[in-house]
């Protein structure tokens, strides 16, 4: 219940559709999106149908969500995510373990590929992880969510949000291609998001 | 409770309820592709104005502090849709903030209490001057200009000229005290009756566009025949106003041309940003402001011809609360 309130006033603020049917269809997910601010997870989270979104978990930065009570509470319980460590990887705390223990748990997993959030609207080039994901689990669909107008409304360094019309664009889901490299992939896969994949 | 209010409430009633059976009509006998696309849009929109009427409606008969709650809530939405399209930078973010959650607000707030002196300079010249401040102080100078511009332009368009509807309800007027709110129905009913019928006509018989570059839909048979027949019929209610119908079908004229040119410079604003409609939010119309860019245009006019002509000829002063606060 409280999870629907806070996905529907995250909607209401910042504008974005509640999607009316599962983006990829049945079974777990890795959706991932371009990051621009702060409130990029909580977007996502809210757009997805109910029953998807209570099987999603965002993965977020566990030094920053850990620091308190409240953040623990509100990282973990309210958002159900998985944190995930960014400095100091070691065996015990590596996100791709925690990120592959959730889907193997059948649960969906939002994460941002680009690893930091970019200040004018433009995407990055995609960082290892999605790929080393998209590997152990070629059967999961990908899929690409680019977010749009999030960097407006709440930009990096911004103390305070501008309640403008953000949009999240779900693209169609991608799968890895046998044999394909690294490198050719993670491009597909940022075009894929940009909707920007040479038509086949 | 004014009784003419009802009977104009009435009247929208009865459009409607006609209309709807008009759109059912059509969604039975029409059978072309395209013409099926244009009766399902126009029957999405009539479902829309039976929701608008609804609640504009309501807020009238609720009452002065309603009435301006909902106009601040349309400001609000319109200037959102604004901004977001009109693409703004990171400079103007802080600035933002403030035209959204301080001066909006302060704005509505003068209308609240009628203090008609200060509502007609706050955005005009408090909030003109403090734009330009708040924005320097960030350091970054490109596209100064144009970014000051699009929050002015968006305060004066989206907050400043649609709270003349909500301010309408505090004119005195003379000789007939009380029929404010009709007034203001008269007023809203006129313009969206123009743009309707203008709708109609061009759909019906439009043939040579007004404006191609600007408007490809706006057309001189839809133009002239919906401002027409929307004057003749604001002349048939000259009985709910201060005015005789000469003087109706004058105000209806220049408030539907007025109509008509907010539309069109809403239009060229659009084209520019490369965007069709300025949100989604209305099925059938668009977002707010696709709805309501004649009245932000045509509202102020109304207003000061109001209280030229037919105002009591004193203009609503604030609480004494207020003014001893200020130090006076």
């Amino acid at each position: 219940m409280m999870r629907r309130i806070i996905a529907s006033l995250t909607r209401l603020f910042s504008g974005v559709r509640l999607l009316h049917r599962s983006p990829h269809g049945d079974g777990p997910a890795v959706f991932f999106a371009n990051h621009t601010s702060h409130l990029d997870f909580a977007v996502v989270w809210a757009a997805l149908p109910h029953d998807v979104r209570e099987q999603t978990s965002p993965a977020a930065a566990e030094d920053y969500w850990s620091k308190s009570r409240l953040r623990r509470w509100i990282a973990c319980d309210l958002f159900q995510a998985v944190l995930i460590a960014r400095e100091g990887i070691t065996r015990e705390n590596n996100p791709l373990e925690r990120l592959s223990a959730c889907l193997e748990s059948g649960r969906s997993i939002l994460i941002f590929p680009e690893g930091t959030r970019r200040t004018d609207g433009e995407v990055s080039a995609f960082k290892a992880g999605l790929f080393h994901l998209a590997r152990r689990f070629p059967h999961i669909p990908l899929v690409p969510v680019h977010l749009d107008n999030l960097n407006r409304i709440m930009p990096k360094g911004a103390w305070v949000p501008v309640p403008l019309i953000a949009q999240a664009h779900f693209r169609e889901p991608i799968r890895m291609n046998e044999g394909e490299s690294k490198a050719d992939f993670l491009t597909r896969a940022r075009a894929a998001l940009l909707d920007q994949a040479e038509s086949t | 409770m004014d009784r003419h209010l009802l009977y104009l409430l009435s009247s929208v009633l009865g459009i409607l309820v006609v209309s709807s059976i008009i759109g059912a009509v059509l969604a039975r006998r029409v059978q072309s592709e395209k013409g099926k696309a244009t009766v399902a849009n126009l029957n999405a929109r009539i479902v829309s104005w039976w929701i608008m009427a609804a609640v504009f409606g309501g807020v009238l008969l609720l009452g002065t502090l309603f009435t301006t709650v909902l106009f601040a809530l349309l400001s609000f939405l319109a200037m959102r849709e604004f901004i977001t399209l009109n693409r703004t930078e990171r400079a103007d973010h802080e600035v933002l903030f403030w035209a959204f959650f301080v001066i909006l607000p302060l704005h509505y707030f003068l209308v609240g209490i009628r203090w008609h002196g200060m509502f007609t300079i706050f955005i005009p010249v408090y909030a003109f001057v403090f734009i330009p401040f708040r924005r320097v102080l960030t350091g970054a100078t490109k596209n100064f200009l144009a970014s000051t511009a699009k929050i002015q332009w968006a305060l004066l368009v989206c907050v400043y000229a649609v709270s003349h509807m909500p301010m309408l309800l505090a004119l005195p007027l003379k000789g007939c005290e009380g029929k404010n709110a009709t007034l203001l129905l008269f007023f809203v009913l006129t313009v969206q009756l123009s743009d309707v019928l203008q709708y109609v006509w061009g759909k019906t018989c439009g043939r040579r566009p007004v404006a191609p570059h600007v408007s490809p839909s706006k057309t001189w048979e839809g133009t002239l025949g919906g401002i027409g027949s929307t004057v003749a019929v604001s002349t048939c209610l000259w009985w709910a106003t201060p005015f005789n119908p000469l003087q109706a079908a004058l105000m209806a004229l220049i408030i539907c041309t007025a109509g008509f040119f907010g539309g069109l410079v809403m239009s060229a604003i659009k084209r520019d940003l490369g965007a069709k409609d300025w949100g989604s939010t209305i099925a059938g119309h668009g977002g707010f402001m696709d709805r309501i860019d004649s009245l932000c245009f045509a509202a102020p006019l109304f207003f000061h011809l109001c209280r030229f002509y037919f105002g009591a000829g004193v203009d609503p002063q604030p609480p004494e609360w207020v003014l001893h606060l200020l130090g006076r």
